[in-house]
């Protein structure tokens, strides 16, 4: 034991603990922590208290009652006689299929007007370029109700439908196609396709350690071979299981057309909005991304041999995917929020659903709490996932 | 805009809702008196009722209630500021204060009064929920209906009652909900919609707006009871008695045909109940915080309940919705009055 460290405990022991840093640092998170909770608390307080005074119910127990109205747009099976829970269920479906649909849309049509914007082509370059300006630089709710009237009045009404190969409608009520019906015996189709695809993955993966180890890929005419096996196993599957999948066609009813599945003309004016809204903005990104990218870069490809197609796949976008990323990002949560544009054309999404429940319950709190609770799990689950991705496809240091 | 009134509506709700001890007894007559003006939620435009002209004058049914309340308070109909509010917004708007009644074709519920803090007055018009359709569609009647899509506006007692008929009946329809009624008409005249549902009124004044109202038929049957009437937020019983009382003083003064142009004669009749109801004899008004002449108030500035159902939705009117079940009592109708005594 060394002589001088019993004076040095004393020493600390002399400092008093306010004037410890690490003890000052902990008393006062543990104050702001109180000072916060307890402002939680009195808001949460106040709230019910006054409530209860104006004689207006609160609390989430409307959720098990029953909705009572009807809902154009149901993914997940839907009647009036179902809870107001389960009702707020089918406009969450609805957003996000508009989300998903607009985000993988866009995501495509953006992909190619960014590249279309720095094409040598001046015709194409300056297309893209007019479309950028005229679409970023309008209202976005504008562009919803323009698409939305334009489908309305290009449309034919129900009664003279376009009929497109005997068994496609389309009319101001949507684009109507003969839906499957699922029937007796459609399991073992799905085990059929599942065992298939199964396979699928277990030959390209095979093929491709052969080709890393050998050098050789597989031929072309086996690969085709293989695939056109596959086809036919499933077709005679099909046939042995006795057709398990019925077409249930549309027909002409007194006002609508009935049976079949409709793609409702909300949907597609909003889908359509939407895409090409984010389709813009999207198209800046990705120029914005391989502009990014060292000229040095495309000129070494080209010293290479590569064609202009190579290079732009090969070299430029993946290293511009690190900059077009989280700007990506940011443009997928605008679309997600942007959704909640739907209600103005009559879209059934999650904020036309909930005003409903909000005005026939009268418990506006508790709706718009869920409402931005489910908007923002939605974004964050985004943001997780496409950060997820940014890092997967980050630079590796070797 | 209707996105912000909401958001606003709501806002202010939550604000009021957080202060804590919020007063909530009696104190609306005294915030309109410092205010010089009666805050009055109304609709975005339902002709008859509430509706705006080129000019910014409000006029309608519900309109003149609320002039009846100013010339009450303030001896001065036009001391109202209107605010035009959405099916959707317009209970938040009531329970946030940002409005001191709601006189906008509201239907009188029980679940509005269980449990969204409010309380009706009175009925000022007794309604019912009816289809509009095109007549080239044929329809007879509202059984035809099978398969149809209506269009419905959301947040009103339609969106629940056009499920329960169509439930009912047994029959499929494809509901196209939109924000304001004035959207839900467009997309019923576009097309998008076979069929509108509304309250039987406020068909019969749409109709009258479309471009072709003779292509259009308001189908007969009416699928639900709606009691239309003025609402006030619970705790504040003076309030409530005073939109109550201006209501009966309009059906009261018809009944004893006191009408705008004559009421100044009136004043000298020797019927009693047109003497109490004028305030030469008794002084009733000062028990409800109010002057003692407050009905003749009402009578000079705004009419009767006759003169103001005729100028707005009745015979004077391009609507003409006959006066049916909104007939004074005496005449088989509904409608009818509390004794002024």
């Amino acid at each position: 034991m060394t002589p001088d460290a019993p004076a040095r405990r004393d020493e600390t022991h002399r400092t008093a603990l306010v004037n410890d840093p690490k003890v000052r640092r902990i008393a006062l998170q543990a104050l702001l922590i109180i000072l916060l909770s307890f402002a939680a608390y009195s808001a949460v307080k106040n709230v019910a208290t006054n409530l209860a005074n104006q004689r207006i119910s609160s609390g989430f127990g409307f959720l098990s009652q029953t909705a009572g109205f009807g809902i154009s747009q149901a993914l997940i099976p839907w009647s009036e006689t179902m809870t107001y829970a389960r009702a707020y269920m089918v406009g969450l479906v609805n957003t996000m299929l508009v989300s998903a649909v607009a985000i993988l849309l866009s995501t495509i049509f953006g992909f190619a007007v960014g590249i279309a914007r720095l094409a040598p082509n001046f015709i194409i370059s300056q297309l893209a370029r007019w479309y950028v300006e005229l679409v970023r630089n309008l209202p976005l709710l504008f562009q919803i109700l323009f698409w939305y009237l334009a489908i309305l009045a290009a449309m034919p009404p129900p009664r003279s439908a376009l009929n497109i190969l005997g068994s496609v409608f389309l009319s101001q009520r949507g684009l109507t196609l003969p839906q499957p019906v699922i029937q007796p015996g459609a399991a073992i189709l799905g085990v059929a396709a599942l065992a298939v695809l199964a396979a699928a993955v277990m030959i390209v993966r095979w093929s491709r350690l052969r080709r890393e180890r050998t050098g050789f890929g597989m031929p072309r005419r086996v690969s085709l071979g293989l695939s056109a096996l596959a086809i036919a196993s499933l077709v005679a599957v099909f046939l042995l299981a006795g057709a398990p999948l019925q077409l249930d066609a549309p027909q002409q009813g007194r006002f609508n057309l009935s049976g079949g599945v409709t793609m409702m003309p909300e949907f597609a004016a909003f889908a359509i909005a939407l895409t090409f809204y984010s389709a813009a903005n999207i198209g800046e990104i990705v120029r914005a991304g391989i502009q990014g990218v060292g000229k040095g870069q495309t000129e070494a490809g080209r010293s290479l041999g590569l064609r202009a197609g190579s290079i732009l796949r090969l070299i430029t976008i993946p290293q511009a995917m690190r900059i077009i990323i989280p700007m990506l990002t940011s443009m997928y949560l605008n679309i997600v929020k942007n959704s909640s544009l739907g209600v103005s054309i009559g879209y059934p999404d999650l904020v036309s659903v909930g005003g409903t429940i909000l005005n026939n319950t009268g418990q506006a709190i508790e709706v718009i709490a869920m409402w931005m609770a489910t908007y923002l799990t939605i974004s964050i689950a985004t943001s997780l996932f496409m950060n997820w991705y940014n890092a997967r496809i980050a630079l590796v240091s070797r | 805009m209707k996105h912000h009134n909401r958001i606003l509506g709501t806002s202010s709700l939550i604000l009021t809702l957080l202060a804590a001890g919020v007063a909530t007894a009696g104190p609306t007559m005294d915030k309109i008196k410092a205010r010089g003006a009666i805050v009055c939620g109304v609709s975005q435009g339902i002709a008859g009722f509430s509706i705006p002209d080129s000019t910014g004058k409000w006029s309608g049914m519900d309109v003149d209630l609320c002039r009846g309340l100013a010339a009450v308070v303030f001896d001065d109909p036009n001391k109202v500021q209107f605010s035009p509010l959405s099916a959707k917004d317009r209970f938040t708007a009531l329970q946030s204060s940002a409005v001191d009644l709601l006189s906008r074709n509201t239907t009188w519920t029980m679940q509005r009064e269980a449990s969204l803090g409010m309380n009706f007055a009175v009925v000022n018009f007794y309604d019912g929920n009816s289809f509009m359709t095109k007549k080239a569609l044929n329809v007879k009647n509202a059984k035809d209906l099978g398969g149809a899509s209506i269009c419905v506006t959301a947040g009103t007692t339609m969106e629940l009652n056009v499920a329960d008929f169509f439930r009912a009946n047994q029959m499929k329809f494809e509901p196209v909900v939109f924000v304001t009624a004035d959207e839900t008409a467009k997309a019923y005249e576009t097309g998008r919609c076979d069929v509108l549902i509304a309250d039987a009124s406020a068909n019969y004044s749409r109709r009258a707006q479309l471009q072709k109202p003779d292509d259009h038929i308001v189908l007969p049957e009416l699928i639900s009871k709606e009691p239309l009437g003025p609402a006030v937020r619970q705790g504040d019983d003076q309030w409530l008695n005073i939109v109550k009382w201006t209501h009966y003083a309009m059906i009261n003064a018809e009944e004893l045909g006191v009408t705008k142009a004559n009421v100044v004669e009136m004043r000298s009749s020797a019927n009693p109940e047109i003497r109490r109801l004028l305030g030469i004899e008794g002084n009733l008004g000062e028990g409800l915080g109010l002057s003692k002449d407050w009905a003749d108030r009402i009578i000079r500035h705004v009419g009767n309940y006759g003169e103001v159902y005729d100028r707005n939705v009745g015979q004077g009117s391009p609507i003409k919705i006959e006066r049916t079940t909104n007939a004074l009592w005496t005449k088989g109708g509904l409608q009818y009055a509390p004794p002024v005594r």
